[in-house]
């Protein structure tokens, strides 16, 4: 477990791993906004943390500033190995242009809205048979019987890998991002990850599949195969961004409906509002921040910047900034004027957009179909974990 | 009522397109345009604004004259 200093300037000092930032980081961002809205920190290199929407959507689409190559919001401190494990990173996340484009564009053909349509039979089958599972139990954990279950699933199906193994990629996935402050289990849980596709590639080139391992190994960019290395980040990439983000997002909704029954009943009995609410959900409770390197020496909103200082892509705090969006703190269903940015902004928009959006519509109208009425069991600890992923890890829920 | 895509803008978050696809289309790599010219029939001007105020990347516009 992660044990921080408590913090006692957060202008100066942040720390995104302290609880109570990972607990009520709302209040953190708003009293930001008033005194210091790109707060700074020496605690894990020099790291700027901006809480604007304005300025996270300033700096994410500046790219010539603020490049992508390092993307995580825990830097890793721990032994790097003599060989790096992936020379490119994990595209196109982690990548700038030109390597971010061609990566993109062999990624998104497999998240476009006509193939996630191909995935929802499947998402939803997935999702009534874990409701089913606990049904006549009359309590069950939403977040870790339910959320936890589903994306990493249809994420196995689509890169054509077992489901069996459903939890071993989720123990991996957490690893890299849940428990990316301890060097040691994100190490290793990186390196089991990266194997496991190095085996897999080799299978798929003796074995060809139709899934999106198997199709990235036979795609030719001018004329020439794609590097293993490429394929490889590009597989981890779809593995890491595709489970524990949208499992958060699913879990916090849940949180809200337990908590909130009016909402729950609204959602329950009315089909029509779920494309607005669905947005509105992903708003207040966005669960991904992203980060940037900073590529030469830069002012930013006053802010001297270094080459090589971190910048935090809030996409969180800019979904509650007051001046961009009225009564943010509301969740309100049917909010009509909604730009939020839970998936990012400018050319690193998410690129599984539209299957974390379908996974968590499906996910929420299968648990309501048949647990329309459920609260948080009396006595039962609600956790949550943070960082480059915010999330409810726990979530023990009743219904008659 | 008429609308219209700017390409340039454009990132692919699809938020149109969730929101009204009878106006908008997109394409395999998310980039959104108008269905036809852009004219918005009266009864669909309703989504049409919706569509346009939750855009992230303020890529739709209205040119009506």
């Amino acid at each position: 477990m992660t044990d921080v200093r408590p913090v006692a300037d957060w202008k100066t000092d942040f720390d995104v791993l302290s609880p109570a930032y990972v607990d009520d980081p709302f209040s953190i961002w708003d009293d930001l906004r008033e005194s210091c809205p790109v707060a700074h920190s020496d605690r894990r290199g020099s790291t700027w943390l901006p809480t604007t929407y304005k300025d996270v959507v300033d700096l994410a689409h500046d790219i010539e500033h603020f490049s992508s190559l390092d993307i995580t919001v825990i830097p890793f401190t721990g032994e790097e190995p003599e060989e790096p494990v992936l020379p490119y990173g994990v595209p196109p996340i982690s990548a700038d242009p030109p390597l971010h484009t061609f990566t993109r564009r062999l990624l998104l053909p497999w998240f476009s809205h006509r193939k996630v349509e191909s995935y929802e039979a499947m998402t939803r089958e997935l999702c009534a048979g874990l409701v089913e599972s606990f049904l006549a139990d009359g309590r069950a954990d939403a977040a870790a019987d339910y959320a936890q279950q589903i994306p990493v699933r249809v994420i196995a199906a689509i890169l054509g890998v077992p489901a069996e193994l459903s939890d071993t990629f989720t123990g991996w996935v957490r690893a890299v991002l849940e428990f990316a402050d301890d060097m040691e289990v994100r190490r290793d849980g990186t390196i089991a990850l990266i194997e496991y596709f190095v085996a897999e590639v080799e299978r798929r080139k003796q074995h060809p599949g139709d899934d999106l391992l198997s199709a990235l190994l036979q795609t030719e960019v001018d004329g020439q195969p794609i590097e293993d290395s490429i394929v490889l980040g590009v597989a981890a990439l779809t593995l890491i961004a595709g489970v524990d983000t949208t499992w958060s997002a699913i879990g916090s909704s849940l949180w809200h409906l337990a908590t909130h029954p009016e909402d729950a009943k609204t959602l329950a009995t009315d089909p029509e509002a779920m494309p607005l609410a669905i947005e509105e959900l992903l708003r207040a409770y966005s669960p991904v921040t992203m980060a940037r390197v900073v590529t030469g020496d830069v002012e930013f909103e006053g802010c001297p910047m270094h080459a090589g200082d971190k910048v935090l892509m809030n996409f969180p705090a800019a979904n509650r900034d007051p001046a961009a969006f009225e009564n943010p703190d509301a969740v309100v269903l049917d909010r009509a004027h909604n730009r939020h940015v839970a998936f990012g902004s400018g050319i690193h928009r998410c690129a599984g957009s539209n299957l974390a959006r379908m996974e968590l519509r499906v996910a929420i109208e299968e648990w309501l179909k048949r647990i329309p009425e459920f609260r948080i069991e009396e006595g039962a600890e609600v956790t949550w974990a943070g960082g480059q992923v915010r999330g409810p890890r726990s979530v023990p829920v009743v219904f008659p | 009522m008429r609308i219209r895509v700017d390409p340039d803008k454009c990132t692919g978050h699809a938020r149109c397109y969730g929101l009204a696809p009878e106006l908008f289309s997109v394409d395999d790599y998310g980039l959104s345009s108008v269905v036809g010219d852009g004219t918005v029939p009266p009864e669909l001007e309703d989504k049409a604004r919706l569509a346009i105020a939750n855009c992230p990347e303020y890529a739709i516009e209205d040119v009506s004259g």
